[in-house]
């Protein structure tokens, strides 16, 4: 699953951080954030406007993700 | 005092929003800014400090950065700095790495990679203030162990809060054993916090609280626009007793000198239509721009910026931009220029030059002048529905129109460049902390210091040269008008009013224009100055009221939104780009945009009300 498909207030563990382009610069910076496998992430909340951007809590930070940017997270979500 | 001990060259190093700009402050004695957001330093700045042993230290403030495979033109100059590319520059004796003591998962990981440069360097832990509160226990021992350089635990905004760094930083720090980092340092990071780190929330339960309600869909929307219209309304109703007083103290000590220098009647024109009427009529918006700003930098120091860049983000991205554009833009109301430079922080170069070539459209403070002037000349202090100032909804509603008008630009950039490609939000939310007093008012002081400075420089300098060129040459024998309409100014005057005329401008506001260029608030001290020597003995907004149709002053109003910039402005969009096609497409747009509004405002409203 992806991370852009999480349910709101639902917790999940990463696996890993696809590349969308060779060298992906987004996905990197991703990584560096935390987004690394074995992390718990968790989907706080959603933009008013098409549920965009994806608030997102990894380690013991909030991130703004936009879709297309949490899409590029593959997730295991706990139950 | 040692003369044989060299200066110790030190850097700042650490995640965005870490206390850096903080700490520089508070050892160097700096006034830089420091604000809640990631992205607020995006220069080099130097400081100096000396210890109590009397050694002396030089003090880089750098950009934060979350990596050193800089993705931005500010995190550029942190990677340059730290491995000594910096243009004329060696890399720094040591390095005083940063890190926010309540955000260490995020932040270790960075002072891992900078571990790696080899550097000496020491651990500030900031925020331990923060820290203690949310309960956060962080055994400083085990942590130099497993880190293998000195930590100091430091509160950059509490008066000695660094006492612990200055005093490890003046003994000798311990050169950085060559690390055997493995490739994983999240590896080395989650270690380290089980180790040496107990926290008993990952988060500030205060933080999520009020995160409910500011993200909220619906409220958070509706908080926005209360807290906006809020400003608005404030900036006319608090501002009108100051601006009374300040108006009042103005025209009595004019009246005095003129009074003193009744026998010299050039000296006493200069005096009192040049400096008294020009300067003072700039003068009487302080209350407002103060009051704008109380507003800007409380936002700023709550951490509630982010969260509108969030709730915003969808919009903006319709029309191009990304949520990382909204604080530069937001610093524009303040003035395009910090604006501009804030811009180092957006990632996307496509996304960082649509932001710059908008900024200007975002109402500065300098135009504030000149709505205020010609909102009380023409709109009624009336309130509506009971609650809201009328004026204070025109206000608003202008504001809102550069905005608007800047989306729709942004838009039509996007379309011509046929853009497809993504842009980057990934933007991170601060914890939220209740603004200092102290540190308000310091803020506060310091602009209302700019703009003094503003009006005793460059305002009182082009309001002089405006009365002699308003002066000089006199009028000729048997003239049946007032002077300025045969000096340089007037001749001037009259020629552009034929570009301007379509518009509805008079001769008078067409002179004003001209220094408004150098800066904006100057338009309304040369038309002070101009009415003044035109024979006029009201105040500026009275003689406004009686003299201008009210499709010139609307006019005049859709002028300023687009207003060309002022010449600052282009100079730093040229050292920004550099490129002087961006200052050329920017002048070019902003100009045909402003001509194109007013002709159709000032055709509209002489069509309506006639
Ligand atoms: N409670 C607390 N707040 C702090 C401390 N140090 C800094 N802050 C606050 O943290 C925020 C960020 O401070 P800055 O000094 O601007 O951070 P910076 O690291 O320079 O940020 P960038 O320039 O964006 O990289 C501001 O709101 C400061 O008031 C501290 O020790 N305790
Ligand atoms: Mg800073």
């Amino acid at each position: 699953m992806r991370l852009s498909e999480l349910p709101q207030g639902s917790d999940a563990v990463v696996q890993e951080v696809e590349n969308m382009s060779e060298g992906d610069p987004i996905a990197r910076r991703l990584r560096d954030y935390g987004f690394v496998r074995g992390e718990p992430v968790r989907l706080v909340g959603r933009g008013p406007i098409g549920a965009d951007p994806l608030l997102v809590q990894i380690g013991f930070t909030r991130f703004a993700l936009r879709r297309a940017e949490a899409a590029r997270v593959i997730i295991e979500p706990t139950a | 005092m040692s003369e044989s001990v060299a200066t110790l060259r030190l850097a700042l190093v650490g995640n965005p929003n870490c206390g850096k700009t903080a700490l520089f402050n508070q050892l160097t004695g700096g006034r830089q800014k420091v604000a809640n957001y990631a992205g607020v330093t995006v220069e080099r700045k130097e400081g100096r400090f000396s210890a109590p042993s009397g050694r002396s230290f030089q003090l880089l403030d750098l950009p934060g950065a979350y990596s050193l495979e800089a993705a931005s033109p500010d995190e550029v100059i942190t990677r340059d700095v730290c491995l000594g590319h910096f243009p004329g520059e060696t890399a720094p004796d040591a390095i005083v790495c940063v890190a926010d003591a309540t955000n260490l998962r995020l932040h270790l990981r960075f002072v891992l990679e900078v571990r790696r440069l080899g550097r000496p360097m020491v651990l500030a832990l900031n925020m331990m203030d923060a820290a203690r509160r949310r309960g956060i226990r962080i055994d400083v021992p085990k942590l130099e162990a497993a880190l293998g350089i000195p930590v100091v635990e430091t509160v950059a905004v509490q008066r000695g809060g660094a006492a612990d760094l200055i005093a490890r930083l003046d003994r000798e720090l311990p050169a950085v054993a060559e690390f055997k980092s493995g490739n994983d340092l999240h590896a080395e990071v989650r270690a380290m916090l089980a180790d040496a780190v107990s926290m008993p929330r990952r988060t500030a339960e205060i933080d999520d609280a009020i995160d409910r309600i500011v993200l909220h869909p619906m409220l958070g929307l509706g908080l926005l626009a209360v807290i906006m219209f809020l400003i608005f309304q404030a900036v006319f109703s608090w501002a009108a007793p100051l601006m009374e007083g300040i108006e009042a103290g103005v025209a009595f000590v004019g009246a005095w000198v003129g009074t003193g220098l009744a026998s010299m009647p050039m000296l006493r024109s200069l005096v009192v239509d040049g400096i008294f009427a020009g300067v003072g009529g700039v003068l009487v918006f302080l209350p407002q721009i103060l009051i704008l700003f109380l507003f800007i930098l409380a936002l700023e120091e709550s951490g509630y910026l982010p969260r509108a860049a969030f709730l915003l983000d969808r919009l903006m991205l319709k029309a191009g931009l990304t949520g990382r554009s909204f604080i530069p833009l937001l610093s524009s109301f303040a003035c395009a220029i910090p604006g501009i430079m804030a811009t180092r922080s957006i990632q996307d170069p496509r996304d960082r030059l649509t932001t710059i070539l908008i900024a200007p459209l975002m109402t500065c403070s300098a135009r504030l002048p000149v709505y205020a002037l010609l909102i009380a000349a023409f709109i009624p202090d009336r309130s509506i529905a009971g609650i809201f100032n009328l004026q204070g909804v025109v206000l608003f509603t202008l504001y809102v129109a550069g905005i608007v008008s800047a989306l729709g630009v942004a838009w039509v950039i996007k379309l011509l460049r046929r853009d497809k490609s993504e842009h980057a939000l990934l933007m991170e939310l601060p914890s939220y902390r209740i603004p200092h007093p102290r540190d308000i008012a310091i803020g506060l002081w310091e602009r209302a210091n700019i703009f003094l400075k503003r009006v005793g420089g460059i305002i009182l300098s082009l309001t002089i040269i405006l009365w002699f060129l308003s002066s000089f040459p006199g009028a000729p024998e048997g003239a049946t008008e007032p002077a300025i309409n045969y000096s340089f100014a007037g001749t001037l005057g009259h020629w552009l009013h034929a570009v301007f005329a379509p518009i509805g401008f008079n001769w008078q506001i067409c002179i004003a224009l001209v220094p408004g260029i150098a800066a904006r608030e100057v338009a309304v001290s040369s038309l002070a100055t101009v009415y003044a020597l035109s024979g006029h003995e009201e105040g500026l907004q009275a003689i406004v009221a009686s003299q201008w149709s009210l499709a010139t002053a609307l006019s005049l109003l859709a002028w300023y939104v687009f207003a060309p910039m002022c010449l600052s402005t282009l100079a730093t969009v040229r050292r920004e780009t550099n490129s002087w096609r961006q200052v050329w497409i920017m002048t070019g747009y902003l100009f045909a945009l402003a001509y194109v509004a007013s002709l159709l405002t000032y055709q509209i409203a002489r069509a309506v009300s006639a």
